[in-house]
């Protein structure tokens, strides 16, 4: 890998037949999972009533390790996880993450909400990158539809996803910044998140859980004048990805914090199920944006950014330059995007423009359909899944015919992430932990659902 | 007893209903949020206190960590039942004055999710001064809300927590007997 | 592969494909274009093995339970399972053959229970106990059988069918004049 500048070894290209994903640490026969991790070990497992017992002074083995607890609430901008440490001195031996402080309900409430409700409920999972989360439920819902989405819209989706990619990952910069102490980042990384809020705010009309990518396309239309914004945008953040390059990547202070911190091997990883830069730190090149590509990526030309240890440098690396292939990516978009509807025309699944209510009875008949009852999805199940900015993001549907979802199930890449956590921070110092909490990047909405 | 009621319940002259105001002000003027972000409202809260919507301009940019040392709750983002007696864990440390603001629609009422997960508003765990509406809220909204809590600290409106007009959320919150605080017994191992 | 590209022009079909398709001697439906097998629960931890040993299938990437209480007679099974009430949906991913395996079990009503899969995949751990907490599924063999996402003490397990979601009535009322007391 090289150091002096902040690209971690590439692979990939445009199409599928020169990307190649190399030699993969596939299990050996019959080897247990448990024998796949160094340390299978670390991971501690407490109940409450144990956690909360104090130590018994008889026994020597008892006294040698504290157990101290880290959260929920607390000053790494995380959201509400909470670690239970087994420190030796400040040594963190091993770990056990709990969470549930954000459960909500939600895939108990997809149950009640229509198909076109729906996006407004997973939209709220994985709150960074929310359009990841509407994406992929309107993407198994129009699987189970049967339904194909018009050009345009596949197009507009791409280009909000990938706009979404970007401001994650400034927030990821911002966040872990600020967690290691660059407090200064967590400002920069902001700034430049409030221009790609400006422009989803200009198209979807909010800032934030958008609700905009629905079954059947994509809510509205691009406004006009969007591509002088998007392209004001682009040209402002390379300049500003130089510079947290020298502010972070070439620093000794940075470097000596996060690297060799949290390291996890590739092995570790895949028995694990990380997805998403935590596993592509480790090598392999696994994104499913290049390797089962969904809407029109294969159309487009970017690589996969990959790293070589598998620690905490290796993923803040990976993710800056997924910005800029990101950037690539919009400006492709932005000159190959086609004209056209935004939405399926099909009027079983579609609401009517509002001027035709007035006009037409069918339509207004539609309109009451499809906004009070849903419109029905035949009987099936489907999994579609996407790269999320953080991993692999699932939605697994069940429909009984009904106009109502029998079963969603978000599969979260954080939720499977953290599981990588105990193995990571095995022999680190709470600091340590910190960055490296930080560097797995999990969302807790999606975690706990 | 008029210390009961507070400052106000002293007789003012001139000094003192001077120094009043001057302490309104400055409470006003330096009221330090606790970090409370949940869920998505905690990313536009950190998106008001970053450099677009400044909140340092109200004093306001440092989140205290320790409860201890703040005056504000913001309560940004939906409270689940397991993270209730947690949230009234950190309003109990913190001290008087002490000033809470609802943040969105999940911590105001429950938002969209009415169902067996969430607590349907933060008012019934904690005593709220401000509900600030949206889903989530944009940084202007946080914003007036903030002020609004401005102006009536500097008003005299909200002073402090009372008993007689109900200034407490009324709750009796039951321990269970593992997670009661143990005595710890000091001496040497016999 | 999925045929999530916009191409999924036919809809959904829940039988098995012309001539019952099989893997490792268990039936396979396909389901918008997606191959789901379909193992009994007695056979789910050797199939397991199998599946990642000699089909290359190193990534468990999803588990998660379903229960079919108010939708017993789903087509989406193929004609020799017999339904049951509760699921257990596994989603199989192989890097190597860059494709996805849906595999499904039927557990009973009564006591609804599974060997755990943490020693072939690690990333079971946390599944496992999800749907444990949400369902009520026991998984032999896991190392941490506790809740995951609700409180311990909590009971119930709130995504079955008859576990209510919990909703209050909302109620509107004409503005009160001056701040309600308390409670």
């Amino acid at each position: 890998m090289t150091l002096d500048h902040a690209t971690a070894a590439t692979t990939g290209g445009p199409a599928d037949d020169s990307f190649e994903l190399g030699e993969l640490p596939a299990p050996p026969r019959g080897v247990k999972s448990t024998e796949l991790l160094r340390h299978p070990e670390s991971v501690l497992r407490l109940s409450e009533e144990e956690a909360q017992a104090p130590a018994d002074p008889d026994d020597p083995s008892d006294d040698e390790t504290t157990i101290m607890n880290m959260g929920p609430q607390h000053p790494s901008t995380h959201g509400v996880l909470r670690l239970i440490l087994e420190l030796e001195g400040e040594t963190v031996v091993r770990t056990k993450s709990v969470i549930g402080y954000l459960h909500t309900g939600m895939e108990k409430t997809g149950e009640e909400l229509s198909y076109l409700q729906g996006p407004t409920n997973v939209t709220r999972m994985d709150y960074a990158s929310p359009f990841s989360n509407e994406l992929v439920f309107s993407m198994a819902t129009e699987a189970l539809l049967g339904i194909e989405v018009p050009e345009r819209a596949v197009w507009i989706r791409m280009l909000m996803a990938e706009l979404n990619r970007m401001s994650s990952h400034l927030l990821f910069l911002a966040t872990n910044g600020m967690d290691l102490g660059a407090v200064s980042m967590m400002l920069y990384g902001w700034r430049e998140r409030e221009h790609v809020l400006r422009f989803f705010e200009r198209v979807t009309g909010l800032r934030m859980n958008h609700n905009y990518i629905r079954p059947g396309g994509v809510a509205a239309d691009l406004p006009p004048g969007w591509r002088d914004e998007v392209l004001a945008l682009l040209e402002t953040l390379p300049p500003r990805l130089d510079e947290y390059d020298v502010l972070m990547t070439g620093q000794p202070i940075w470097r000596q914090r996060t690297q060799g911190v949290g390291v996890i091997g590739a092995a570790e990883a895949m028995t694990l199920g990380a997805t998403g830069p935590v596993l592509r730190s480790t090598g392999i090149p696994w994104d499913l944006r290049k390797t089962m590509p969904y809407l029109r990526y294969d159309e487009l030309d970017f690589d996969v950014v990959v790293g070589t240890y598998g620690d905490t440098f290796d993923r803040y690396a990976i993710r800056l330059n997924e910005i800029r292939e990101s950037i690539g990516m919009v400006h492709q978009i932005m000159d190959r995007i086609p004209a056209g509807d935004y939405r399926i025309q099909d009027k079983k699944v579609t609401p009517p423009p509002r001027g035709r209510i007035d006009e037409s009875m069918e339509a207004l008949i539609h309109h009451f359909k499809i906004f009070t009852e849903g419109f029905k999805v035949p009987e099936g199940e489907v999994y579609v899944a996407i790269e999320s900015p953080r991993g692999e993001l699932g939605c697994y549907i069940v429909s009984d015919g009904s106009p109502r979802p029998f079963r969603m199930h978000i599969r979260a890449p954080s939720f499977v992430n953290l599981g990588c956590l105990p193995h990571m921070m095995r022999g680190g110092l709470i600091a340590d932990g910190v960055a490296i909490i930080s560097s797995v990047d999990p969302i807790m909405g999606e975690v706990d659902r | 007893m008029p210390l009961d009621k507070g400052l106000e319940g002293l007789q003012h002259n001139f000094a003192t209903g001077s120094l009043e105001e001057l302490v309104k002000w400055s409470r006003q003027h330096s009221m330090w949020p606790a970090t409370f972000g949940l869920a998505c409202c905690a990313i536009e809260m950190m998106a008001t206190g970053a450099a677009d919507y400044d909140l340092s301009r109200f004093g306001m940019e440092v989140f205290r960590a320790s409860p201890r040392q703040a005056d504000l709750m913001i309560v940004a983002g939906r409270v689940s039942q397991k993270m209730a007696p947690v949230l009234r864990q950190i309003y109990d440390q913190m001290m008087e004055p002490k000033w809470v603001i609802s943040m969105g629609v999940c911590a105001s009422t429950g938002g969209m999710f009415n169902n067996y997960a969430i607590v349907q508003g933060v008012d019934e765990v904690v005593p709220v001064d401000v509900y600030a509406p949206g889903c989530p809220p944009g940084p202007e909204t946080l914003m007036h809300a903030i002020i609004t809590l401005h102006d009536k600290v500097r008003t005299g409106e909200l002073t402090q927590r009372r008993a007689d007009v109900g200034g407490g959320a009324n709750l009796i919150l039951e321990t269970p007997d593992h997670l009661a605080p143990a005595p710890v017994e000091l001496g040497s191992k016999d | 592969m999925t045929a999530i590209e916009g191409d999924a022009t036919e809809p959904t079909t829940g039988g098995p494909a012309s001539d019952a398709e099989t893997l490792l001697g268990f039936p396979v439906t396909r389901s918008c274009s997606q191959r789901v097998l379909h193992v009994p629960a007695e056979e789910w931890v050797a199939t397991m093995w199998r599946l990642r040993d000699d089909e290359h299938f190193e990534m468990l990437t999803d588990l998660c339970g379903v229960d079919y209480l108010t939708h017993p007679g789903r087509s989406t099974l193929p004609p020799d399972v017999d339904p049951q009430r509760f699921e257990v949906v596994v989603e199989l991913l192989s890097l190597s053959k860059t494709e996805r395996l849906r595999v499904r079990t039927q557990l009973p009503a009564a006591a609804p229970t599974l060997p755990s899969l943490y020693e072939v995949w690690a990333a079971a751990d946390a599944l496992e106990r999800e749907a444990a907490d949400l369902y009520g599924i026991t998984f032999e063999g896991h190392p941490d059988p506790n809740r995951i996402l609700m409180p311990e003490d909590w009971e119930g397990h709130p995504l079955r069918k008859d576990y209510a979601v919990g909703r209050i009535p909302v109620q509107f009322k004409a503005p009160q004049a001056g701040r309600p007391r308390g409670r």
